[in-house]
């Protein structure tokens, strides 16, 4: 059953000199945007250890926002190459694994360029909520009723609980 | 009490004693022992105490042909190794070829030189594990024997401690050579299509003759502890080619060009029970010929020659039903393709009366002629020139779209078919594994112990053990049939009369 | 002064840890003396009962190898781990799931249905499957239950710890041993192997390049494999990096790379997620088609990253595959 209420959460990893600046930009800016994104600070998308992404996901979160410096513009100039080289990989396993491919996303956002993560936010939100909830944790323990009876049912089968069977000796 | 729950009442009370009625005549086993794998025999009593039928359950898959999907082919023959843990190289051999094949390319000389070398080895191994460990104490130490010695202390204690040093340093040794070549022994990684990973460097060559040698010192020794042990026990004869063991089917086996057993390539023949061949085939046309059947009671499928039709677990003429493995294998040859083992097939079929030999327990015997072959197969091979030659690669160019490969894996005869996109991501994979060939005859051979043995619910001392001894002599590897390994409950048997008194109780030994 | 007990008990296995165990050859024998083994089914007999009928806690130790599949594995787990005061996840299985949970990639249903039904040798008109308990000509028998998804030892009980591998060395196993019946283990919840990565004890490490960097990546059938070069080096994806070491090369001295048997090391909480990490950082391209176009030559990214630790992964399974109604145990 959907809940009514529910709103997507999306987990989002900011580079420092980029994107995060550039979300700075946009609050000072009063500009409005969907409120469902929590922000993680890093110094580079390069930090983005795909660990993230997947515990992210796996600890509820319906969608991972990556953010960095445009290429070419890295701080510390190669960082954000190897970002685009683990996406590349990052997504093909994703999908393997059955996550949609809008929920993970990687986008160039530069220090000035405050209406783009607007735009960026409230475009993937949208896209997330049509998707519906991811709710991990949710399925993990769908997954995991097969033992928890079966351990609930070994309970009331352990032998003591049973009374021996009467048998005599022909 | 009113009319309507006197109704319900009566109807729950006959539905309790129908229930109860088919419980006490039922004789569970569990878990069979001394073998690879899992299993349990269900054996149902009718009202004279007799055997209506027997079942043997094997309980779990893992589903190794669905979960190879999207994986790359050259990845095969670590994957699916991991079938089971004591024919790991027949997996991965099997695999090998099948990549041979879909690639099509042959590997130079002195990789096939190489792996032929490992795979005779490994047979020698693992036959060994057989007849000193698994079901061979079922002889060396007897069936009548308590159940606390019929395992390899009990051997050692029978044929002496050195001796019991001697078959665990040999293994040892042996295995060693494996891992030489394969990095590990148990889940080897040298075969690729069109090679092997690792070569022979002549340095190390010295050892591996003395190896081969020693090698076939030890099959020979082995084949005189069972002559001296087994055959000349009038009591083992007679229950070698007793009828209670005895099933005529078709055999299935490889040979080679001359029609001689070979291990590691040839093509597919099958013999029909009075020894004449049925048919011959390369492994690419094994679906002509070979099709399984499934029953609800076990997750193991049942294979059966497809010309034919599935007619049930019968013998007979309308039967479908083959074997694979030792016996099978020299019933479908003429013959050995080296001296010493050919001269112990010819004494094997003059003794036991002609060929084909239908008698299950044969196969230990036909087991130990087998060794013989293989250490002289090391010897050949070892004393080849081209075998430290350096190439060993054959880079496939192909776009790969089928392949099978076959091999005899000490358990019988080994299919693996793989089929692939352009990249040589596996799209469908299909495995024959040696104990399925078997399921069948192993599940009569269970049946027609238990009927021979139990007899007005009387059920004697060696009544495990003989049944036991019905599948262990095929030498199974369950782990292989349902591509899985069951799980693993403990062994009791507990006969009781309609009374519910508790007759006897017997625990697996 | 009794002997402590042992036991070793297999669930999802395909036997390998078993002779891994017989492999001690000589080597059991100093351990035999000085335990008694209670259980062990593949060279002795035991009763179900008899394993129930001891005291909670009475065997020291038991080592379970194997993946959880199937609920009478599930019952015998919860069994061996009351009568255990150390239960020891055993072999790759146990730990981490093994191969065995690449099966977390597909439904049961769709592998049931290609085993009894369309498989090319499959001849099942009426559809016949194995039943969970059926009648056949009066007879009721029973089967255990398949599980949807494929377990490790420590998502079904708790484990003490962990020996990995697959199967793991002699070496390791009677390390292990003998530091239990020393008394000399580490905190609860260690691997009992050295807790670094691979390439330190690769006989490859010296050509290791300090700067990787892949302009290709060759499947190990595509080139001719310089047995004493580094593997990534070569181009060949190799799992060292990312995977404890112990094992003491085995694979790399039969000249094929690591596939990550072992499992990751203390420091790493998703072993496939960071071989990803690591390997794909270091692809040649500053260009996302280009980048794309090099990953390509790892076709299976599953397959690869997680071929012996899919159950144990973040996500643990392909995470839109149907979950069935609850079957009655």
């Amino acid at each position: 059953m959907p809940d009514p209420n529910w709103q997507p959460r999306i987990v989002a990893f900011f580079c420092n000199w980029c994107t995060y600046t550039a979300a700075d930009l946009a609050g000072v800016s009063r500009l409005k945007y969907a409120p469902n994104v929590r922000v993680i600070r890093l110094m580079c998308s390069g930090r983005v250890d795909p660990q993230f992404v997947l515990e992210a996901l796996a600890r509820g979160a319906d969608g991972v926002l990556i953010g960095g410096c445009h290429i070419g513009d890295c701080h510390y100039v190669e960082g954000n190459y190897k970002t685009v080289r683990r996406f590349e990989m990052l997504k093909r396993l994703l999908a393997d694994l059955g996550i949609e491919e809008q929920r993970v996303r990687l986008e160039w956002i530069s220090a000035s360029e405050g209406d783009r993560v607007k735009t960026v936010i409230n475009e993937m939100v949208e896209q997330v909520r049509a998707l519906g909830p991811l709710n991990l944790p949710n399925r993990f323990a769908d997954w995991d009723r097969e033992v928890s009876e079966w351990e609930a049912h070994l309970q009331t089968e352990e032998p003591s609980a049973r009374p021996e069977p009467e048998v005599t000796h022909a | 009490m009113n009319p309507a729950t006197q109704q319900t009442w009566n109807q729950a009370n006959l539905k309790a004693n129908a229930t109860y009625q088919a419980e006490r005549r039922r004789v569970t086993v569990e878990p069979i022992t001394r073998l690879e794998g899992h299993g349990k025999i269900d054996i149902f009593l009718d009202d004279a105490g007799d055997v209506e039928r027997a079942y043997l359950q094997i309980p779990e898959l893992r589903g190794f042909e669905v979960f190879s999907l999207g994986r790359p082919a050259e990845e095969m023959p670590q994957i699916t190794s991991r079938i089971c843990g004591v024919c790991p190289t027949a997996h991965h051999m099997a695999a090998t070829k099948a990549l041979d094949d879909l690639y099509q390319v042959e590997p130079p000389p002195a990789a096939r030189k190489i792996r032929e070398l490992v795979y005779n080895t490994f047979v020698l191994e693992d036959h060994a594990l057989h007849v000193y460990i698994l079901g061979g104490p079922d002889f060396i130490v007897g069936p009548q024997a308590p159940p606390e010695k019929r395992n390899i202390l009990g051997v050692i204690e029978k044929v002496g401690v050195e001796v019991g040093k001697r078959v665990i340093s040999m293994r040892r040794r042996l295995r060693e050579l494996i891992a030489y070549f394969g990095g590990k022994v148990i889940h080897p990684v040298l075969g690729l299509p069109g090679g092997v990973s690792k070569g022979l460097k002549p340095e190390d060559l010295p050892q591996f003759k003395e190896l081969a040698k020693d090698g076939l010192d030890f099959a020979l020794f082995t084949l005189q502890v069972f002559e001296d042990l087994v055959l000349k026990n009038p009591d083992y004869v007679k229950l070698i080619t007793g009828d209670t063991y005895t099933h005529r089917t078709y055999y299935m086996g490889l040979v080679d060009a001359q029609n001689k057993v070979n291990f590691y390539d040839g093509l597919i023949r099958v013999v029909d029970a009075t020894g004449k061949e049925y048919a011959k085939f390369p492994a690419r046309r094994y679906r002509d010929f070979i099709a399984e059947h499934v029953e609800p009671w076990s997750y193991v499928k049942f294979c059966f020659l497809k010309p034919i039709g599935w007619h049930g677990f019968e013998e007979g003429p309308q039967s479908s039903v083959y074997a694979v493995a030792p016996l099978a294998r020299l019933n479908v040859a003429e013959g050995m393709a080296t001296p010493q083992a050919q001269k112990a097939y010819e004494e094997f079929f003059n003794t036991l009366g002609g060929k084909p030999v239908h008698h299950t327990l044969a196969n230990h015997w036909a087991r130990v002629v087998e060794m013989i072959y293989a250490a002289e197969r090391m010897v050949e091979l070892v004393n080849d020139p081209e075998i430290t030659n350096t190439n060993l690669r054959v880079i496939p160019s192909a776009k790969p779209s089928v392949g099978v490969g076959v091999v005899e894996a000490p358990r019988g005869t080994l299919y693996h078919h793989f089929e692939t996109d352009d990249r040589g991501l596996i799209t469908k994979a299909n495995l024959i594994v040696a104990t399925q060939n078997n399921a069948a005859r192993i599940a009569m051979s269970v049946d027609k112990a238990a009927r021979g043995l139990i007899k007005k619910g009387q059920v004697s001392e060696g009544l495990l053990n003989m049944v036991e001894m019905a599948f262990r002599a095929y030498d199974p590897c369950f782990g292989c049939a349902t591509h899985s390994l069951p799980g693993h409950l403990p062994l009791s048997v507990s006969i009781y009369n309609r009374e519910r008194h508790l007759l006897r109780q017997l625990v697996q030994s | 002064m009794p002997k402590p007990k042992i036991a070793l008990y297999w669930c999802a296995s395909c036997g390998g840890c078993e002779e891994a165990v017989v492999d001690l050859a000589e080597g059991i024998l100093g351990v035999v003396e000085a335990v008694d083994i209670v259980l062990w089914p593949v060279a002795m007999d035991f009763k179900k009962k008899d394993i129930e009928a001891m005291a909670d806690q009475s065997i020291v130790a038991t080592l379970l190898n194997g993946a959880i599949r199937t609920s009478e594995q599930e019952a015998m787990a919860h069994l061996l781990r009351r009568k255990s005061q150390f239960l020891i996840a055993y072999g790759a299985c146990a730990h981490l799931g093994g191969i065995p949970s690449l099966a977390n990639q597909f439904s049961r249903e769709q592998m049931l249905k290609y085993v009894y039904e369309d498989a090319p040798t499959m001849v099942n008109e009426a559809k016949t499957r194995p039943q969970v308990s059926c009648q056949n000509n009066g007879h009721a028998m029973t089967l255990p239950q398949l599980r949807q998804v494929v377990r490790s030892l420590d998502q079904v009980v708790e484990v003490d710890y962990y020996i990995p591998g697959c199967p793991p060395t002699s070496k390791l196993t009677q390390a292990a041993i003998s530091a239990l019946l020393a008394g000399k283990l580490p905190p609860k919840g260690s691997v009992l192997a050295p807790d670094i990565a691979l390439c330190d004890q690769c006989s490859r490490k010296g050509s290791k390049p300090a700067n990787l960097s892949f302009s290709q990546f060759k499947r190990p059938h595509q080139t001719l494999l310089d047995p004493e070069l580094c593997f990534l080096a070569q181009g060949v994806v190799c799992m060292g990096p990312a995977t404890r070491g112990g094992c003491e090369a085995l694979c790399t001295g039969g000249n094929m790379p690591c596939t990550g048997c072992f499992g990751p090391t203390s420091r790493v909480r998703d072993q496939g997620a960071k071989m990803l990490s690591s390997l794909c950082a270091n692809v040649a391209s500053k260009d996302e088609k280009e980048a794309s176009a090099i990953l390509s030559g790892i076709p299976d990214p599953v397959g690869t990253f997680y071929r012996y630790g899919l159950a144990k992964s973040l996500l643990r399974r392909k995470v839109d595959l149907p979950v069935e109604t609850p079957e009655t145990p």
